[in-house]
């Protein structure tokens, strides 16, 4: 299986998503190039976390013009797997790949930690690995990961199970504040209408080696290897 | 073909939480001024955009608010003026 890393300007997890795949599942990655038409036949793409076009006028709101996008869009619209982490979500939003808008967080302040999330779903290709109402870490790094929608469009992501994470308090932990940004309903992450298209807040790219702490990202990787047929 | 400047406010929907302008209304409240009620913190652009009259200016600039400079799910726009550079 290989997966494809888009760089935009202004990507900086492109690197830990291209490694994430080689290290915990022993698979291909190559990067793809925001100015290439061509997605080279990979099976999945990652659209990676930074600040892609310096996050001009919202985030996200430029890259989704990248020439690559018309590709990912259309491989999207075929069925094909696209993973969005943090900046990437906030594009895959933008273009209209995943309902909804990340906004500045509530508390103002840029939130850098480890926090823990509840895994809503494992019926989807991204999450089988984990068990259902499992808690796990991952880490977080954003300043604009309010997820915002209007009330129709929360209702119909509740009732046709697209919430996929949301953040939970820690069950070792003190429970008051454990949403970081002031997402709606505590969305940290959601899939799209076809169950292709997963973005999310965390950074499991960043979680999946034992020595440098909690490897919860790993599950989600395996889960993309044992559903995509390549 | 004329030279429309067009300008465009672009503000947080009313009722989303606007953290932004909650801590200005914040600010201004401890600064004294106290007759605040509620601040909102948004976008002011300013285009240069040829069309042939007034009313294409202020169509086309309407478009690319819906396509680009405004969010729809979460911002509204208004064109607040359109004069002659």
């Amino acid at each position: 299986m290989t997966f494809g890393i888009v760089t935009f300007p202004g990507s900086n997890g492109d690197y830990d998503a291209l490694r994430a795949p080689i290290e915990a599942l022993g698979e291909h990655a190559i990067y793809l190039w925001h100015k290439d038409h061509d997605l080279q036949n990979v099976d999945v793409v990652i659209l990676p976390g930074g600040f892609s076009y310096g996050d001009y006028l919202r985030a996200g709101a430029i890259a989704r013009f990248s020439p690559i996008m018309r590709e990912v869009v259309a491989h999207a619209e075929r069925g094909g797997p696209v993973v969005a982490f943090c900046n990437g979500f906030q594009i895959a939003c933008e273009a209209g790949l995943l309902p909804g808008a990340l906004l500045r967080n509530a508390s103002l302040k840029f939130v850098c930690a480890p926090i823990s999330l509840r895994v809503e779903r494992t019926d989807t290709l991204f999450t089988s690995g984990y068990e259902q109402g499992q808690i796990i870490t991952l880490p977080i790094a954003h300043g604009d990961g309010r997820y915002s929608a209007d009330d129709a469009t929360l209702e119909r992501l509740e009732g046709d199970g697209q919430i996929v994470f949301r953040y939970a308090p820690d069950p070792l932990q003190a429970a008051e504040a454990y949403n970081p940004n002031g997402s709606m309903r505590d969305i940290a992450g959601i899939v799209n209408a076809q169950g292709n298209v997963l973005g999310m807040m965390p950074h499991p790219e960043r979680a999946v080696d034992p020595l440098l702490g909690p490897a919860d990202g790993v599950a989600l990787f395996e889960s993309i290897l044992n559903h995509v047929a390549v | 073909m004329s030279r429309y400047r067009v300008a465009v406010h672009v503000a947080p929907r009313r009722g989303l939480l606007d953290p932004q302008g909650k801590a200005v209304a914040d600010a201004l409240h401890s600064l004294g001024f106290g007759g605040v009620a509620d601040v909102h913190v948004g976008r002011y652009l300013v285009l240069d955009v040829d069309a042939r009259d007034e009313t294409e200016a202020r169509a086309e600039t309407g478009r690319m608010c819906a396509q680009l400079l405004a969010n729809p799910v979460t911002e509204d726009f208004e064109i607040a003026s359109v004069s002659r550079p």
